[in-house]
């Protein structure tokens, strides 16, 4: 708790302050890529017909190939004023912990990086790129072996070691003041998206598209939208397997209200209170909580959520490496498989903003032996459609 | 007088002895090996037994308590099975304090009013939630009182004075303080700094404080009992009893009667 208070003062007081935020911007421009372009997808549009318009925020552009950059670059800065020298992080596809460990090697800090022992088996190549960034890599065992524990044993850690420690969050998940910090970073994905697709279209769009696992990249691109009623925000939740049956993410669709990780949100559980395994392809949507704003944008209709499941999230994948040669992650693959079922339910002509939250490069190996199986000579060529 | 407050005065007399408090994870072994256990624990001397309703993601428990959890959720504990086993331990022993240890989750799930009826019901005496802290126990606290369940809020090295003044306003029964800066689990050595800890919260409550986390046989149960009101001893007493599973329960008694030697100042 001391710890949290200090983070929050620390926090309030550097977003005040001019030189914290030139600082911070001098970051996310010469070091990480900003601002990143907004790119009308013109092939991918026409697939999806009746004159929609796709316009994709390119975060898997920046430096470190996802969206979690913005927010470790400023926590970093910010661990930086309080004179820790250790930064700590959980992962689960692996993107957070290697903008954690990018963020440290930058920053001259030490940096362990908790990952669940299956996501270290299907993320392995994110792994390298730790291990070579000078972080270590401490594999969870405990429990799914996949984010939530990765966050248990990296709150663990934090507890034991919070004088020398900071703890970089990488969604909008935790106690007070992470998700809120957490959001003001990643806002910058929507307020340069606003300015960017008023440039570009003349107008706002009618929609936001983004995925949700804890809800950073979601979230960073809503937030800047939130008072423009016209637009329809939509995240999309990973449904695993499908329902009714199969395990699944979709935290905010089938959730009920608990605590985990000192937020109080829609959580998957049991009639007990015992969080329930969450399962996604997308190792960066496997998690069984949801950030709190979520649930209030659910709650107040702000937002809307929907799911869609593995199978449809490799579509998604395949859909736009082979319409516009973007590989995106698996996260976002969900969004892109989403307008596929968006589309004839929108107004002709309508504008759907999608936020591409990371590349692809991580997913490709599980992706090829899910489309085609695990034979090497299989992969030479695209499956027939 | 509740039967916390009770323990704690019946020991003030007592040429200073301290309270010795023994933590169990029920399902740990088994819910069936509880009242054994827990009439081994008392015959040996133990003042107080604090019963803990495993969880799913216990972030304030290292890996002994974990695996205990675990190990019992696996075995299909539920929370109205804790219940039930808490009746017909107080069924047995009248007088023992029972404090249960759970995490907010499963609390909050259960219902926080219907949580504390059920212990009233049971005639439990107090409940720890380690996740929560006073700031956000609006809800525990109002159902509590009137249910007369202490609530047992949690210290740590790092807490600063205000802080600790809203734990000790927070708090009936006693003060948990937390012996080191981490997880719960046994540790060849505690921090020497327990001390001025310690006094620091005794010159803001008239509360026992008692001191868990870390603490893994006699010579720590003494360096604590030195400076606080009682010494909280969990993961290893799980361990020996998880050592002594099969091989009947005599280790454990030689073990508790170890610790409860030392519990003097």
């Amino acid at each position: 708790m001391a710890a949290l208070a200090e983070l929050e003062s620390v926090y309030r007081k550097a977003r005040r302050d001019r030189r914290f935020q030139a600082e911070l911007h001098q970051a996310l421009t010469e070091y990480a890529g900003r601002p990143t372009p907004l790119y009308p997808a013109a092939r991918l549009s026409r697939r999806l017909g009746r004159g929609i318009r796709v316009y994709l925020k390119r975060e898997d552009l920046l430096h470190t190939g996802a969206h979690k950059i913005n927010n470790t670059l400023g926590q970093g800065l910010l661990a930086r004023r309080m004179g820790k020298p250790r930064l700590i992080a959980e992962t689960g596809a692996g993107q957070h912990g290697v903008a954690t460990a990018t963020v440290a090697a930058l920053l001259g800090r030490d940096c362990e990086i908790y990952m669940g022992e299956t996501d270290i088996g299907r993320q392995r190549l994110n792994v390298f790129r730790m291990r070579l960034l000078g972080a270590k890599v401490t594999p969870v065992t405990s429990g799914s072996k996949t984010l939530k524990d990765a966050c248990n044993e990296a709150i663990r850690d934090w507890v034991t070691n919070v004088r020398t420690t900071h703890y970089i969050i990488g969604s909008v998940v935790g106690p007070h003041p992470y998700p809120m910090i957490v959001r003001d970073f990643q806002s910058v994905i929507g307020r340069e998206a606003r300015e960017q697709i008023r440039g570009a279209a003349g107008r706002l769009p009618d929609v936001v598209l983004a995925c949700v696992g804890g809800g950073s990249n979601a979230i960073g691109i809503f937030h800047p939208f939130f008072s423009d009623r016209s637009v329809r925000l939509i995240g999309v939740e990973a449904a695993g397997k499908g329902f009714p049956r199969g395990p699944h993410a979709a935290t905010l669709m089938k959730g009920t209200v608990g605590v985990l990780h000192g937020t109080r949100s829609f959580l998957l559980q049991d009639s007990d209170g015992q969080v329930k395994d969450a399962h996604s392809v997308a190792a960066g949507l496997d998690y069984p909580g949801v950030g709190p704003e979520h649930a209030y944008y659910k709650q107040i209709r702000r937002a809307e959520y929907d799911a869609v499941t593995d199978r449809e999230a490799l579509e998604g994948f395949r859909l736009l490496a082979e319409t516009e040669g973007i590989l995106p992650a698996l996260e976002p693959s969900h969004a892109i498989a989403y307008l596929k079922r968006l589309a004839p339910r929108l107004k002709r002509g309508s504008i759907v903003l999608v936020c591409l939250s990371g590349r692809g490069d991580k997913d490709v190996e599980l992706v090829a032996e899910e489309l085609y199986g695990t034979v090497p000579g299989l992969i030479l060529a695209p499956r027939s459609r | 007088m509740n039967r916390i407050d009770a323990a704690f005065s019946g020991l003030s007399g007592k040429n200073g002895r301290k309270a010795l408090i023994a933590y169990l994870t029920v399902g740990f072994p088994s819910v069936r090996a509880l009242p054994e256990i827990v009439r081994l624990l008392v015959d040996e001397g133990v003042d107080l037994v604090e019963l803990g309703i495993p969880f799913s993601d216990p972030l304030a428990d290292g890996p002994t308590i974990q695996a205990a959890s675990q190990w019992a959720l696996e075995h299909r504990v539920t929370v109205r099975g804790v219940f039930d086993a808490v009746g017909g331990i107080r069924r047995r022993h009248q007088d023992l304090p029972l404090v249960l240890m759970t995490y907010y989750n499963p609390v909050s799930r259960f219902g926080v009013k219907e949580f504390c009826r059920e212990s009233a019901r049971r005639q439990v005496d107090g409940v720890i939630v380690p996740d929560l802290p006073p700031e956000e126990a609006g809800d525990l606290l109002r159902a509590a009182r009137p249910a007369r369940i202490d609530t047992i809020f949690l210290a740590a090295p790092t807490s600063p004075d205000s802080r600790l003044r809203r734990i000790v306003r927070a708090s009936t029964g006693f003060i948990y303080y937390v012996s080191l800066t981490g997880v719960t689990g046994a540790r060849a050595s505690l921090p020497p700094e327990i001390k001025a800890h310690v006094r620091s919260i005794k010159r803001l409550t008239d509360l026992p404080v008692c001191v868990g986390f870390g603490i893994s046989g006699p010579d720590q149960v003494r360096q604590v009992a030195a400076v606080a009101d009682g010494a909280i001893i969990g993961s290893a007493l799980l361990n020996v009893i998880g050592e002594s599973r099969g091989k009947g329960f005599s280790r454990v008694a030689a073990f508790v009667r170890r610790l409860r030697s030392a519990c003097h100042a």
